[in-house]
């Protein structure tokens, strides 16, 4: 007899078929239960297209000189949107990367901060008190570990609040990552890590992250459940979600969930994807954009038409005018709130500093 | 007063709080079941549970990034990074997110959490364990810099640390874990950031320095004593915010000066204090300032690390020269 040495751990030769509700038709999968009921959906839908006007009107102004680089989310509403409708702005925290304003906006974030903060100015990084959220993070992953804090604070205070991490197939290859999900196992942290997989970081291509077939099959190596999801598609992404949700409120711990989307924009402002998106590529996703699929879901059930879609296309664009218009009329920043903020209060180096530079 | 060692001080200070403020935990690795790998945090597990003082993972990122959501919710955590040398595979998460979430958020996301590090050489230990890193944290806007050199210090300097609203990184010199024992009261006390410590009054030279080299600093002192020279030492004890007032006054004091730290010269804290030195004490110097340092070389293998960090003999040699200018 021999012993045998074969490697017992061997990755699947292909990708799992993410978990689907809505063909790309709005067509509801057999079988398929969603937990969104129709108010639900129509307040999801809504914030997808407030976001989208947000980014096409910061788009506008970034062009006229008037706004600093940004990143978009379109393309990835559904995602963005699904896992937010699944959680409590009176007790979840969410933890964003950048791309994120609409589920922040839901949970009670001012999307006045958000405007100011693309306009460069120091107050939009301000969070209101009791609003559970924190603020964009560009440093790519270094959020996932706080959101493991905040979801395993919230547990050691006997609160059952979960922390949501969104980040994307690009931040997966990061330390932090890695760092945070085996923490968060270890520890049975309530946190949904919310992989928004949009095939992008920059100009690199999700198979130069990670040889991984599914990025959520890393899931139970942490000891931890994964998911897979068409994260165009509103009601898998937030039945999935919501699901995960419901565990970690139970004490069973975190959820990796992988929503597979598409970053149909740039990057950012300041990046050109005509140099490696390839047309035929983009062109087949543009047929599974998350807003037209809800929205065919919808008029199949004849709870939607051209005019409602109208009236909420003219709502979500005046709103985000109106935003814009109060982040322009905001008082600029003024030169000493650099020195304001360090320290909860000043040390004798800033305020040497501040004298020489400002006048006493 | 009892008179107590630098790591019961400092184990002696986390266990009042703790019984004091129920949210404050303290995490990292092996601080639990074994009390950490100097002992510092020994029987605290045992008196507050495996809740409050909590072994984790060996992911010194994900150890300072999860205090930080912690302390989002409330909390007040103490982590420990078992060797300020392995507080570069979290530099990003001290520097970047905890050190400036005050600041980018306009003060609404306080990071209110202690990094207790043991930092220093001549112990002995292997490679990347004896770094003298604090030039780099002084220079990232937004944290403490906590350097104790007595045990009564380090008590006081602790319980100041953790109820500071600010992030705070505690260096602990390993070296004097156990060498240093001084008074420490038993009750409840905090030493001020940002006053100096005067730990010898002198008239001919002043040295500064803090921490590790403290003894050094003391050492020398009582060798040039023997030989009819004075020397003022003082002991910055926190270098953010820094006794810039306190400091200028015991330069002034003798007209020269003498600047000692473990850490290597280019960048160290030492040439910013000579800076401030040479801004707002120029007119009473009677010589050009020094400074003693390591050299600007890595920190070498054991064997020769006594060639590295500053000894009396050169801090004594550095006195000279300055007394002779």
């Amino acid at each position: 007899m021999t012993v045998n040495t074969t490697p017992q751990f061997v990755p699947d030769t292909a990708p799992i078929a993410p978990i689907q509700f809505l063909d790309q038709d709005g067509r509801l999968a057999a079988g398929a239960t969603p937990a969104l009921d129709t108010a639900g959906i129509l307040e999801g839908l809504r914030y997808m297209a407030w976001g989208r006007a947000f980014d096409a009107k910061s788009f506008s102004l970034q062009r006229q000189g008037k706004l600093g680089t940004f990143a978009p989310l379109v393309g990835q509403e559904a995602a963005i949107m699904g896992a937010a409708m699944a959680t409590d702005p009176a007790r979840d925290w969410l933890v964003p990367q950048y791309r994120e304003t609409p589920a922040l906006v839901r949970h009670g974030h001012s999307a006045l901060r958000v405007a100011l903060y693309r306009l460069g100015h120091p107050h939009g990084g301000r969070i209101d008190a009791n609003v559970k959220v924190m603020q964009f993070n560009i440093s790519l992953a270094a959020q996932i570990p706080h959101a493991v804090g905040l979801g395993w604070g919230m547990k050691m205070q006997g609160q059952d609040g979960v922390a949501v991490a969104y980040f994307g197939e690009g931040s997966s290859s990061e330390g932090d990552f890695h760092e945070a999900a085996n923490l968060a196992g270890v520890m049975k942290a309530p946190v949904i890590f919310f992989l928004q997989n949009n095939q992008w970081a920059i100009s690199t291509p999700r198979e130069i992250q990670s040889q991984a077939t599914d990025l959520a099959a890393r899931a139970p190596g942490y000891g931890m459940p994964g998911v897979s999801v068409d994260g165009n598609d509103l009601l898998a992404v937030h039945k999935v979600t919501a699901e995960a949700v419901a565990r970690a409120r139970a004490g069973e711990g975190p959820t990796l969930i992988e929503a597979h989307t598409f970053r149909m924009w740039a990057h950012t402002t300041a990046d050109d994807p005509t140099r490696y998106v390839n047309p035929e590529v983009k062109e087949r996703w543009e047929k599974r954009d998350p807003i037209d699929r809800i929205q065919k879901y919808l008029s199949a059930q004849g709870l939607w038409d051209d005019a409602r879609h109208g009236e909420m296309q003219a709502s979500v664009e005046a709103e985000v005018e109106a935003v814009f218009a109060e982040a322009f009329a905001h008082p600029p920043a003024r030169a000493e709130e650099i020195y304001e903020h360090t320290f909860a209060s000043s040390t004798p180096a800033l305020e040497r500093q501040r004298q020489w530079h400002l006048g006493a | 007063m009892a008179v107590m060692t630098m790591i019961d001080a400092i184990r002696q200070a986390m266990m009042q709080e703790m019984e004091r403020d129920e949210k404050v935990v303290l995490m990292g690795e092996d601080v639990g079941h074994l009390g950490g790998v100097f002992r510092a945090t020994d029987g605290l597990q045992q008196r507050f549970t495996s809740k409050r003082v909590i072994d984790t993972p060996l992911a010194e990122s994900v150890i300072v990034g999860s205090a930080y959501g912690l302390a989002l919710t409330g909390m007040k955590p103490i982590v420990e990074i078992q060797f300020l040398g392995f507080s570069q595979n979290c530099f990003h998460q001290i520097c970047q997110q905890i050190a400036r979430s005050r600041f980018r958020t306009r003060g609404d996301h306080p990071a209110q959490i202690t990094i207790r590090t043991p930092f220093g050489g001549n112990v002995r230990t292997p490679e990347f364990h004896s770094d003298s890193m604090e030039s780099l944290f002084a220079q990232s806007t937004g944290l403490k810099i906590v350097m104790p050199s007595t045990a009564y210090d380090a008590k006081g300097l602790l319980l100041e640390a953790i109820r500071d609203p600010d992030p705070v990184m505690f260096f602990e010199p390993l070296r004097g874990y156990r060498l240093q024992s001084d008074e420490v009261p038993e009750e409840d006390y905090t030493v001020p950031f940002g006053k100096l410590r005067t730990v010898r009054e002198g008239d001919d030279v002043t040295i500064v320095t803090w921490s590790a080299a403290v003894p050094v600093a003391q050492a020398a002192a009582e060798q040039l004593a023997e030989r009819g020279i004075s020397a003022h030492v003082i002991d910055l004890r926190t270098l953010v915010p820094l006794d810039e007032a306190g400091l200028v006054a015991a330069v002034e004091r003798t007209g020269r000066c003498v600047v000692l730290h473990e850490g290597p010269a280019t960048a160290g804290f030492g040439a910013e204090v000579i800076t401030l030195l040479q801004e707002q004490a120029f007119y009473s110097l009677e010589a050009p300032l020094r400074r003693v340092t390591a050299p600007d070389a890595p920190y070498p293998m054991p064997s020769i690390e006594g060639f590295y960090i500053p000894d009396t003999g050169l801090l004594i040699r550095a006195v000279e020269e300055v007394l002779k200018d």
